[in-house]
């Protein structure tokens, strides 16, 4: 069972975001970066069929800046066997199209059975690289899984897949096939101390856009299909107020303002 | 290159409120291009469905009427939509950010080799005639405005955040079927069965009003009294990161950075402190009611409304005045 993990380094949840002065960007000093809760799933669910099935490899990839090595370090610790990182300027503000091509690209080249990823980067908030790479490599997807099984004879999965309204969808596909990983469907692993002794000794294979047969004189951002104007700030929100009184009291007056105020009720 | 399509997406025949929203935003658009307005309908025995989607202004509607859409798969519904967008050239192709939409809208974008931007909250007309479409981004910490370098212009839109305009059922639409093609009809990943939600109630992200509950609901059976509330509202039942980490609450409910952004009517917060990537996640709600012991709970920045105190004494309160005020109405 040979298996790809895709994922991606971003900021921590907790950080605050702040803006370029010319809203080109946000300011990434100072930021605490993490691997992608999603794609934490994603790698632990490799892992797990790997252990499962007694045998496969696990691969994890990445494209990203020189930092991101060490979000793929802390996969290898969690127990990836191979790391790989897509790593030029050239993807400079690619977006998901871009990144997907390059992720497929370099995919098409490693021999594997299942290819799991996050469900979206809780940056960009796009959830849909997966289905670009399942495009380009003509595989079928079920994203949003929160259960997954391999059958025995490694051919084939049964996923599940969350919908509206707490109902999910029970998905059989043919291997090879593309996950993405949604919260539920497992408790990441930390990495063990020896796991990260070892994980520092691996090799991380580096990928530039020639490698990948990107011509030197196209531009990540230029090829790039969804193009950023700029960035905003959330609108600021008018101070609200505290009802004050007894409990009695504080619920009447605001049922009656959400009646007559808000006019929502 | 013409046409603004809007993806008519439907459960059990009745067609998503998010699809009148998008129509009711993008005729804006088309009449400002000089475009015609048209609504894609997939499904089997759905032509019935047409009138209502004129009456929110569709001027054409593509109707492909097949038991095989019968049952939803991404790769059945990208290849049919992408087959249609081949032959009809429409320069834009708008859709909800449901699970439906966001599952299989990225491949039809993937096989028209152009780009889609995800869960728009808004969208206009810019300088050159291009669609600006505005999205969150880092849960809702920033926003930022994109467009789409590619053909057609794709967009998956976020239920709940646009107006309805008012319907008029006067409006006639001129109805184009389409036939499935036998490329569309290979399903690799097939759906066995549709596992209902233990609730009835309606989703976080689709739902006008959200009750949510944090750590200081203490246990899952505390809960009780937010479901309660919400029950008597139509509302749905949303959790804290917190909530669901100690297990109070399903993964499916939680809002926030790791889980859902909303944006309903009214977000009532019951012992939720308000950590930023919460924040994140319900900040765009119209109104926001929130009931905390804490008074310098972060909550209370944002919230429009806030009750300081007990929230096991308050809520049960505030279940009991509605209830007297329904029952007037």
């Amino acid at each position: 069972m040979n298996i790809i993990v895709c994922m991606k380094q971003v900021p921590d949840t907790e950080t605050r975001i702040k803006l370029k002065p010319d809203f080109s960007g946000i300011e990434t000093e100072g930021i605490k970066y993490i691997i992608n809760p999603y794609d934490e799933f994603a790698i632990e669910e490799a892992l797990r069929i790997k252990e499962r099935f007694g045998q496969g490899q696990v691969t994890i990839i990445t494209l990203g800046p020189q930092r991101a090595t060490e979000a793929l370090r802390t996969g290898l610790a969690m127990g990836a066997d191979e790391a790989i990182h897509i790593n030029d300027p050239f993807f400079e503000g690619c977006d998901q199209y871009l990144t997907a091509k390059a992720l497929g690209r370099a995919i098409k080249n490693i021999p594997y059975d299942l290819i799991l990823c996050g469900r979206q980067a809780i940056d960009d908030d796009s959830a849909q690289v997966y289905a670009y790479i399942a495009e380009f490599l003509n595989l079928p997807y079920v994203s949003f899984v929160i259960k997954l099984e391999i059958s025995q004879d490694r051919k084939s999965l049964i996923a599940h897949r969350v919908i509206e309204g707490g109902a999910f969808e029970v998905v059989e596909s043919p291997l090879p096939a593309i996950i993405s990983a949604t919260k539920g469907l497992n408790e990441p692993r930390y990495a063990s101390l020896p796991g990260i002794m070892k994980a520092k000794k691996k090799e991380i294979k580096n990928l530039t856009a020639s490698d990948l047969g990107f011509a030197e004189d196209e531009s990540g951002s230029g090829g790039s299909k969804i193009k950023i104007k700029k960035y905003y700030y959330p609108p600021q929100r008018k101070p609200g107020r505290i009802i004050e009184g007894e409990p009695e009291d504080a619920v009447r007056e605001l049922v009656r303002l959400l009646r007559e105020e808000a006019k929502i009720i | 290159m013409a046409g603004i399509w809007v993806f008519a997406e439907h459960k059990e025949k009745k067609i998503k409120r998010v699809v009148f929203e998008i129509l009711s935003e993008a005729k804006k658009i088309a009449v400002s291009k000089g475009e015609p307005l048209c609504a894609v309908l997939f499904g089997y025995g759905i032509k019935d469905l047409s009138p209502e989607l004129a009456a929110y202004g569709a001027e054409k509607i593509f109707v492909v009427d097949d038991e095989i859409l019968d049952s939803y798969s991404n790769e059945s519904y990208s290849a049919v939509l992408a087959d249609l967008a081949r032959n009809y050239q429409p320069s834009i192709i708008l859709g909800g950010a449901t699970a439906m939409g966001k599952d299989f809208l990225p491949r039809v974008a993937a096989k028209l080799d152009t780009g889609i931007a995800s869960d728009c909250v808004s969208f206009s007309v810019d300088e050159d005639g291009r669609v600006t479409f505005r999205r969150p981004v880092y849960a809702g910490k920033a926003l930022i405005d994109v467009y789409c370098d590619g053909m057609p212009q794709m967009a998956t839109i976020r239920p709940n955040v646009l107006d309805l305009a008012e319907p008029d059922s006067s409006r006639k639409s001129e109805i184009i079927e389409w036939q499935v093609s036998q490329d569309a009809r290979k399903i690799r990943a097939r759906i066995k069965e549709t596992i209902k939600g233990a609730s009835s109630r309606p989703d976080l992200t689709e739902a006008r009003i959200i009750v949510s509950g944090g750590r200081a609901m203490k246990s899952a059976d505390n809960f009780k009294i937010l479901y309660d509330l919400a029950d008597l509202l139509g509302a749905a039942v949303g959790a804290s990161r917190a909530a669901v980490d100690s297990g109070y609450a399903s993964h499916d409910m939680q809002v926030g950075q790791t889980g859902k952004t909303v944006t309903p009517n009214l977000y009532i917060a019951c012992g939720i402190s308000g950590a930023i990537q919460h924040l994140a996640g319900m900040r765009t709600s119209k109104c926001i009611v929130a009931i905390n012991k804490d008074p310098e709970a972060p909550i209370f920045k944002i919230a429009d409304y806030g009750i300081v105190g007990d929230l096991f004494k308050i809520v049960p309160l505030l279940t009991e005045e509605l209830k007297k005020i329904l029952k007037e109405q």
